[in-house]
């Protein structure tokens, strides 16, 4: 899940996979903006077929924190 | 609230009219980088819109589509029974502006008319509405009327909502009709969600002042007053892609169609990021996707049969002709429509 979450990242915010580490706090990133989370969100849905509530992204810190989430709650 | 399903109502007519003055979002405000409005562009597909001049209200506007029809159409006023004005730029707070317009247009002392205020789930709400009364064995002819001049309620230096919305308005016809495939609609709302989308100053709970025309610095370096809109961009886009979806496959399930049959899916057109992300979760191909937001952006209520009006052929609408529309926004509020639009005469758009 985590490389999963990763890639998704990378795609959504146009950086290398590389450059994309479990214990980034993403929204330190400088593409990290509101239009990216708005991908972000999309294509977890798209991919995993879940929304993640607003309050639960909010909680969401780090890439890992996020895979984790998404890993426990995927359809 | 349960589906309200109809097998011998249906639209008629529909027109469109918008101002004449283009607003190149390119070239709309310096208070934003040239990297993010092309960002904004590029993810809602909005690059155009239209705003109206300082003399020109939603209910001018709306006159003016409601004309073209009528013109269009050669129907008898006197047949219109009742006019729905649905708008959240109303000329006055108080009277309702929908008694004025049927005045102009000459409907006569016993024609019924109200307001709805609703934006984006208004012509969804408004068209259920057209359509009960139509229903009534008494009543002939519906005239439901959207308008908005949203260029007026957001501030150009909202980073969140400056480069959406456009105005416009539409004329939509209502009234009974034979061997229409049958029309289901659906009604839903959120209230806890009221403040996603609000403008939270004029009104009586913050009545206008002094003090709701400051100009306030908010923390995405957004600047706007009490009285101008205020979106929060990323709760209403959870809402849209969680509650509008789920609500469109319930309407679609309960009509007993399949998407094979769809000739048209008109959604409310918020912006192209959301609408493509709900299109492809019923996998409705791009040709059957009607969007006009590219040149009108976010007319709110309007968006639907503007939509409708730009995107088809004018003219009698015929062949397959089986339709899914759905709007969704403020309250918050939403709703689905499945319906024929076999027969209807689209009657384009004009400019004022």
């Amino acid at each position: 899940m985590l490389n999963k979450i990763i890639s998704l990242m990378a795609e959504c915010l146009e950086r290398e996979p590389e450059t994309i580490q479990a214990s980034d706090l993403f929204r330190k990133y400088d593409e990290w903006d509101s239009l990216a989370y708005l991908s972000v969100i999309a294509q977890i849905d798209d991919d995993f077929g879940i929304v993640v509530p607003i309050e639960d992204f909010k909680a969401c810190r780090t890439i890992q924190d996020l895979a984790s989430y998404v890993d426990k709650h995927k359809a | 609230m349960p589906y309200i399903k109809f097998s011998n109502v249906g639209i008629t007519a529909i027109a469109g009219a918008v101002p004449k003055r283009e607003i190149d979002n390119r070239h709309y405000t310096h208070f934003m980088s040239e990297k993010e409005v092309e960002t904004v562009i590029s993810m809602t597909g909005i690059a155009r819109r239209r705003f109206s001049d300082a003399d020109t209200c939603s209910s001018d506007l709306a006159i003016a589509a409601a004309k073209r029809m009528i013109e269009k159409t050669q129907i008898d006023l006197t047949e219109i029974d009742l006019l729905l004005f649905v708008s959240q730029t109303p000329d006055y707070r108080t009277p309702p502006t929908s008694m004025m317009i049927a005045d102009k247009l000459g409907l006569g002392k016993s024609v019924g008319a109200f307001d709805i205020n609703l934006g984006c789930s208004g012509f969804v709400y408004g068209l259920q509405t057209a359509f009960l009364f139509a229903n009534q064995p008494g009543i002939k002819k519906v005239l439901l009327l959207n308008g908005e001049t949203k260029s007026k309620a957001y501030s150009s230096k909202d980073k969140a909502t400056s480069l959406l919305f456009g105005d416009g308005a539409a004329a939509t016809l209502v009234e009974k009709i034979a061997n229409l495939n049958p029309t289901v609609m659906s009604m839903n709302s959120n209230g806890a969600g009221y403040h996603y989308i609000i403008m939270p100053g004029g009104g009586y709970r913050k009545p206008s002042s002094a003090a709701t025309l400051v100009e306030k610095e908010f923390p995405d370096g957004s600047i706007r007053t009490d009285e101008h809109g205020s979106m929060d961009g990323e709760a209403v886009f959870n809402f849209t892609i969680t509650d509008v979806p789920k609500d469109i496959k319930a309407t679609v399930a309960e009509a007993g169609i399949d998407w094979d049959d769809v000739r048209y899916f008109v959604p409310h057109q918020a912006n192209r990021f959301i609408t493509n992300h709900i299109a492809k979760k019923f996998k409705v191909p791009a040709d059957k996707i009607l969007y006009s937001m590219d040149k009108y952006g976010n007319t709110s209520s309007v968006s639907i049969p503007l939509t409708i009006a730009e995107c088809l052929p004018e003219g009698i609408i015929s062949d397959k002709t089986l339709t899914v529309m759905t709007g969704f926004g403020v309250g918050l509020s939403w709703g689905t429509v499945t319906t024929d639009l076999h027969g209807a005469r689209n009657c384009g758009i004009c400019e004022l």
